[in-house]
């Protein structure tokens, strides 16, 4: 198996996007991608998308031969593959174009994740939103998804301490954040009383501690590492690009407060790489919901568990921190569009990692981690890559 | 949910909390199981009714629901753990300041939603406190 | 061969209005109470109906004598609110009881009496050896338009009762029914609310069709008031069973334990059945019950009870009506009007 790098990325502005359908989003960030890097057409020889669900959102499947096409690639017959896994779908579709370059299949892949959520009403997209949990079990039952989060979120406070204003503290870092990065869906500060005082949205949680309903697509090329160069004068080297299951109803789990997905595939990660948590510098975590980034730092092994609440509060997650956590502004502020998620989150560790993240850059990161988690943790990916 | 055959199917699992028993590793599931995951094809798996009495595990009062359960906010939704030991999600039936981890709830039967006004009314279980209900 | 009943279940859901609440809305006199001698009653949660109650009724009556469900060979439900036009509330009660699928079932409708109606049938079947056991349902989340005097005492109630031959609690010694065509109160299809004729509904309604089935059962029992122990009336309000007993010769204490209405209001198709309920709940073998229900259109079924020995073994094992009256919520009259459906959303 051979080493793996991204030569190119790119990513759309996130936002409501009217004017722009499925297909203008990810043509914009297959745009993007490819004139960050010199690979031409011709090169690329396999597409991976993730898109959870363009059949609720926009009554279109077969979503693989779609991106062949608007990226004008169907007459060159690219081989074109739409993945899903809710939520982690970008970050499967990321794992699926490494293996395929890894195992000498293939040799230039573009990884790309799209969302269009905004052509639907509110009420239609929670409900394809809530596909990603127990249809038959959770959802017809009355769960939502964020009423999923919710349980978990009123347990970790019940056992482990974890306040209201803790939770709140993600949120507020998160769109501070959100403000230095040019495509995050929100550019605004908020504060903690600001999140307390929003509408309850499934008790604990508020309407400022949910990701919003986004638009967008993002994308990366990746080739052979031995061959990087010549493609691009930052190639960054993917170190590990691990995945794990769960049960998928949270009913299932083992342990409620813990995403074993994530512990595992965060395990495998560091092995692959040969790494421990300590060493990476920064990592863009799956806080769908603001308790999601909470239980993920524990997860992922960057605080012990029950101690996640506290990192936000007391800084340890800031840009300037011992471990800053979603420099893009995370999925709360960033904006969430399901399938592009994942890919954004690795577009955003190339940015940091070659030093060109502005205001939000990380002072010489060289290592950064990225977590994408689908329905309240059936999936979990972890990719580690670094400069 | 929107599709007659799919609701009809799991009518005795949603009224009578029928699920699955591994008589191989003496383990309970609730919502029922084909395969278990400790036995996998070596399980000797068979039908198992529930009394439906459990334990609240975690809960949340959800304000903000999807279109079949607007009318309902605010309700209460619950990880249960049933005295077999599987546990399941479901919505239990009390005030929002009355329902904490630990309680003790017992089954009820009732409507758990409705295809609007010309399709068919969905009936299954939700859950009541045992204190304070006949 | 003697048959009745086997056991007996009810149900009464949690919620109650007042009817100083209702008074107070509508700008009516503040003793409306006193003067249907109603103060409250019973409100269905959102997320009840028919079906819901008749199961948790009958889920009772299961229960209280640890009743095999696949011995149950005929479900009949009467109601006047069946959530279906088309599609029986019997076959989902059965499904959720746990019945095998040998078995007959059917719903009626006859207003209050529709549960009355059941028994019969029921008790007609198995008479006749045709069936095992019957279940015999009278269930209604009734609604009284806004505004108007029903809507004092619509109320939601159910009561299931099983039918058999052996092991009986109460033996059903016979029964006598009166029925014309008379049309005191309707629903057309495919309106909310209930049409009656005002006072048309006493006399010519209520009063007449009881009367007659009670002298008409009495005459045929060779019985008279002074016989039975307790009787219970249909109780639309509650005035109505008071002036009737008295106009038949029975006394006040025969009527008190069956009469539940100035606490759940009217439960229609559940009405005399949940007020016999409350009689059993307390009445000892070898004691009698004189039973008559009325139902608009019109009809009454008079029945004439033998409680037996078999009523000490089951009385105390499910609920008793009176325990639905512990624990109760009130509303007041917006969320009551949610909970009814009566705001269009």
């Amino acid at each position: 198996m051979r080493s793996v790098s991204i030569i190119g990325a790119g990513c759309t502005r996130f936002g409501e996007r009217w004017d722009d359908s499925l297909r203008d989003l990810v043509v914009e960030t297959g745009i993007m991608a490819l004139e960050d890097t010199s690979v031409s057409g011709e090169e690329i020889d396999g597409l991976y998308v993730g898109n959870m669900s363009g059949g609720r959102f926009v009554e279109q499947e077969h979503i693989g031969a779609l991106i062949s096409d608007c990226a004008g690639l169907s007459r060159l017959h690219v081989p074109s593959t739409r993945v899903e896994a809710a939520c982690a779908s970008g970050g499967l579709a990321l794992r699926q174009a490494v293996l395929a370059v890894a195992s000498g299949y293939s040799d230039v892949v573009i990884a790309a994740g799209v969302e269009k959520m905004t052509d639907v009403t509110g009420g239609v997209a929670a409900d394809a939103l809530a596909a990603a949990a127990d249809r038959e079990w959770e959802c017809f039952f009355g769960a939502t998804f964020p009423a999923l989060y919710a349980m978990i979120a009123r347990l970790h406070m019940h056992r482990f301490g974890t306040t209201r204003e803790e939770l709140a503290a993600v949120a507020v870092k998160n769109h501070h954040n959100g403000c230095m990065n040019p495509i995050s869906q929100y550019q605004m500060e908020i504060t903690v009383e600001k999140v307390m005082r929003s509408p309850l949205v499934a008790d604990p949680l508020r309407v400022l501690d949910c990701s919003p309903i986004t638009d967008g697509a993002a994308a990366v090329v990746l080739a052979p590492t031995e061959d990087a160069h010549k493609y691009s004068d930052a190639p960054i080297k993917i170190l590990a690009a691990a995945q794990a299951s769960d049960t998928l109803a949270l009913h299932d789990r083992r342990e409620i407060t813990t995403l074993d997905a994530s512990v595992h595939a965060a395990r495998k990660a560091f092995s692959q790489a040969g790494l421990e948590p300590g060493d990476v510098d920064l990592a863009e975590v799956h806080d769908a919901f603001t308790i999601g980034e909470i239980v993920a730092i524990e997860d992922l092994g960057f605080a012990e568990k029950g101690e996640g609440g506290k990192a936000a509060e007391e800084g340890l997650t800031a840009i300037g921190g011992k471990i800053p956590i979603n420099t893009s502004g995370g999925l709360k502020a960033c904006g969430h569009p399901v399938g592009a998620t994942g890919i954004k989150q690795a577009y955003e560790l190339v940015l940091q990692l070659r030093g060109e993240a502005g205001k939000r850059q990380v002072e010489g990161a060289e290592i950064g981690l990225a977590h994408n988690v689908g329905g309240c943790g059936g999936t979990a990916l972890v990719h580690i890559m670094s400069r | 949910m929107s599709t007659v055959p799919r609701f009809w199917r799991h009518i005795p699992q949603r009224y009578n909390l029928v699920g699955t028993h591994c008589e191989k590793c003496d383990e309970y599931y609730y919502p029922p199981r084909t395969i278990c995951p400790n036995c996998r094809r070596n399980a000797k798996m068979e039908d198992h009714k529930f009394n439906g009495l459990g334990t609240v595990v975690t809960y949340t009062t959800i304000y903000n629901a999807t279109d079949d359960f607007k009318r309902q906010t605010p309700y209460n939704l619950a990880i249960i753990e049933l005295s077999e030991g599987p546990r399941l999600t479901g919505q239990v039936i009390c005030s929002p300041d009355e329902i904490e981890i630990g309680m003790r709830v017992k089954p009820v039967f009732r409507i758990l939603g409705k295809e609007g006004d010309r399709g068919i009314i969905y009936y299954g279980t939700k859950f009541v406190p045992v204190e304070g209900s006949v | 061969m003697p048959a009745g009943i086997v056991s007996y279940g009810v149900y009464i859901p949690k919620y109650r209005i007042r009817a100083k609440e209702i008074a107070r809305v509508w700008g009516e006199r503040e003793d409306m109470a006193q003067n249907l001698n109603v103060f409250e009653k019973s409100v269905p949660d959102i997320d009840e109906d028919a079906v819901t109650i008749a199961v948790e009724a009958a889920r009772n009556a299961v229960k209280r004598a640890s009743i095999d469900p696949a011995r149950i060979e005929a479900i009949y439900a009467g109601s006047e609110s069946h959530p279906y036009a088309v599609k029986p509330t019997g076959t989902i009660v059965g499904e959720a009881i746990g019945v095998d699928h040998e078995l007959t079932a059917a719903d009626f409708e006859f207003a209050c009496k529709a549960g009355t109606a059941a028994v019969q049938a029921c008790l007609g079947l198995v008479t006749a050896n045709l069936i095992d056991l019957g279940l015999a349902i009278g269930t209604d989340t009734s609604q009284g338009a806004p505004g108007d005097a029903l809507e004092y005492t619509a109320a939601a109630g159910a009561a299931a009762y099983i039918i058999g031959r052996e092991n009986l609690a109460a033996e059903i010694e016979g029964f006598y029914s009166f029925t014309t065509d008379t049309p005191d109160f309707w629903r057309r299809e495919g309106m909310p609310y209930p049409e009656h004729g005002g006072r048309f509904t006493g006399e010519p309604g209520y009063f007449k069709h009881v009367t007659s089935a009670t002298r008409g059962l009495m005459k045929k029992m060779r019985t008279i008031p002074e016989d039975y122990d307790y009787a219970v009336f249909h109780q639309p309000n509650g005035k109505f069973p008071v002036r009737v007993a008295g106009q038949l010769g029975f006394s006040r204490d025969q009527i008190e334990p069956g009469l539940v209405v100035p606490w759940i209001g009217n439960t229609y198709s559940g009405s005399s059945l949940i007020g016999l309920a409350a009689t059993l709940d307390v009445a000892r073998p070898g004691e009698r019950i004189f039973l008559a229900s009325f139902g608009s259109g019109a009809g009454s079924d008079a029945f004439s009870i033998r409680v037996c020995d078999g009523i000490e073994d089951v009385r105390n094992r499910a609920p008793k009506v009176r325990d639905f009256f512990e624990n109760v919520r009130y509303l007041d009259y917006a969320v009551y009007a949610k909970h009814k459906g009566k705001l269009r959303l």
